[in-house]
């Protein structure tokens, strides 16, 4: 692959309700502050991405309603309806298409509409809708799977939400800060077993956005430019029985091809910091499996030893991840913006030590039905 | 803040969207609702390259990107074993049934691939590995909800 780079990013703060600005709004937010980010203006930006889901925003065709708010106008814009990671992806074959640099913005307001009604028209209307699954009780099949398998507990799922909410204290943009422990996880509300309110991500408004550059225009950056040394994103089947949900088969899939791309032998000790995509705690022991950081049924262990806490060997969500701000769609690129910030050492108190490479993770679909992952580097 | 908004707030714009649908099953879903319908049995159909049963049916076989054949139709069920279970605790309006209530993912004997639906009764003895019994409604109309639920055996 040509060289390609990150040189700008911009995150809103993410929280339950922005009742003072509609999504327009934070697109305009998050666009101005990427490019300020670049130090670019509007004419150093070669083409627009936009990245929006018709039924969130209450609007067909949503990404048109952005378009000014996008610094689009006038321009070459299209639009991804999935996680922010492959609007980044759509975004850097654009750039190595030619396009020299590509602004990709996603934006979510979880607030304004049912969470439970969107969630559940991503499912088949024969066969599945009509049963009333959504993301959370989708989900919590898929642990039912995950854990049966591996003889995960319910506690061991809790520490994530532990640690990440607790990173979230160093997370300015981070929309639920909290010191609680396992036992608050096990005592909240249950939702659909085993998943309790605090294994939860929470619904959040947000935005967030990146400008990719090829090397040319990166070098033009007001930064130092992060160089995209692997990106790739694999998709398992649509029906959640088709598919095997105690192993992540699709995210070992986009791993092997983005280490592959980055010449990643042994990701456990060449990635300095990850960010993924944690919508549930058990998510995380799952993603941590699938990206080989360890071995299947490994997740557990690896997180009760402390591994992935900041300060252990590869400390996973230092900005509190998923489970601390959820804006749908956003929170793909806002991993891709933390992994960037880790990698410029500007992730203030959440920075991890002299991380040279790191690697930020998305998904789409059920249960994390597609997968994309990123490695950036800092040389 | 513009200044004004200290004596004002931000006004909310309340809606709904309901949009009507008539999607057509198909040809192979058409197959197998009627058979959940007319005969109270659930109908898959396999792939006559890898040997993979489907259920719902399918038009090809994704794996094999593969024509399932029309002698490839078979019953299967009406029992199988919980793959995978969640005791829903919240009502939904969406949802067929009252909280409590379980979504189980069950390999039908016969078939090859998990098929989803609902527990409604003896949520206790519910768990990944127990055998379950499909439970057909009386009035069947040709829908997925023509299987009422699935009873633990
Ligand atoms: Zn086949």
């Amino acid at each position: 692959m040509e060289k390609a780079a990150i040189v700008g990013i911009g995150q809103t703060k993410y929280e339950r309700r922005k009742s003072g600005e509609i999504y327009y709004d934070l697109v305009y937010e998050v666009t101005t502050r990427a490019m300020e980010d670049a130090g670019y203006t509007l004419d150093d930006i070669g083409d627009v991405i936009t990245v929006s889901n018709d039924f969130w925003d209450g609007r067909t065709i949503s990404c048109m309603a952005v378009q000014e708010a996008a610094g689009a106008h006038d321009k070459n814009v299209s639009t991804v309806e999935g996680d922010g990671t492959l609007g980044a992806l759509y975004g850097l074959m654009r750039v190595l298409g030619g396009s020299g640099t590509t602004l990709i913005v996603a934006h979510s307001k979880g607030s304004e509409g049912d969470p439970r009604v969107i969630t559940n028209a991503m499912f088949d209307p024969v066969y599945h809708r009509s049963l009333g699954l959504d993301a959370v009780s989708s989900s919590a099949l898929q642990a039912s799977a995950y854990m049966s398998r591996y003889g995960v507990t319910e506690e061991q799922c809790a520490l994530v939400s532990v640690k990440n909410h607790k990173n979230a204290k160093n997370n300015p943009f981070a929309q639920l800060p909290m010191d609680i422990t396992v036992a608050d996880v096990m005592k909240s509300r249950k939702i659909a077993d085993p998943l309790k309110l605090l294994d939860c991500s929470p619904v959040s408004d947000g935005a967030a956005a990146i400008i990719i550059a090829d090397e040319k225009h990166a070098r033009k950056a007001r930064k130092k430019p992060v160089w995209i040394k692997g990106a790739a994103h694999c998709a398992d089947a649509y029906f959640l029985g088709d598919r095997n949900l105690a192993e992540a088969a699709s995210l070992r899939e986009a791993a092997k091809k983005a280490y592959a791309m980055a010449g990643i032998g042994n990701p456990a000790k060449e990635i300095d910091v990850a960010e993924l995509y944690d919508a549930f705690g058990y998510m995380e022991l799952m993603w941590l499996e699938g990206l080989g950081f360890c071995d299947p049924g490994g997740g557990a262990g690896m997180t009760e030893s402390g591994k992935t806490a900041m300060g252990g060997p590869i400390p996973v969500n230092p900005s509190g991840g998923v489970l601390s701000a959820h804006a749908v769609l956003a929170a793909g690129l806002a991993r891709i913006a933390e992994a960037v910030l880790q990698l410029r050492g500007e992730a203030g108190s959440r920075q991890v030590d002299g991380a040279r490479t790191s690697l930020a993770h998305g998904i789409n679909g059920p249960c994390g039905q597609s997968h994309c992952v990123w490695v950036l580097g800092k040389d | 803040m513009a200044s004004w908004l200290e004596n004002e707030e931000i006004l909310t714009r309340k809606g709904q969207i309901a949009m009507p649908y008539a999607w057509s099953v198909g040809e192979v879903g058409s197959r197998f609702l009627v058979g959940l319908r007319d005969e109270k049995r659930i109908l898959g159909n396999r792939c006559d390259k890898c040997g993979a049963t489907y259920v719902p049916p399918r038009k090809n076989c994704g794996v094999c990107f593969h024509d399932l054949p029309d002698d490839g139709w078979r019953e299967v069920g009406p029992e199988g074993v919980v793959t995978s279970c969640t005791v829903v605790r919240e009502d939904s309006p969406l949802a067929p049934a009252k909280a409590p209530f379980a979504y189980v993912i069950v390999k039908l004997d016969g078939a090859d691939v998990g098929f989803m639906h609902v527990v409604r009764d003896n949520l206790e003895k519910l768990a990944v590995g127990v055998r379950v019994a499909a439970r057909f409604r009386e009035a069947r109309e040709g829908s997925i909800l023509d299987i009422d639920s699935f009873v633990i055996l």
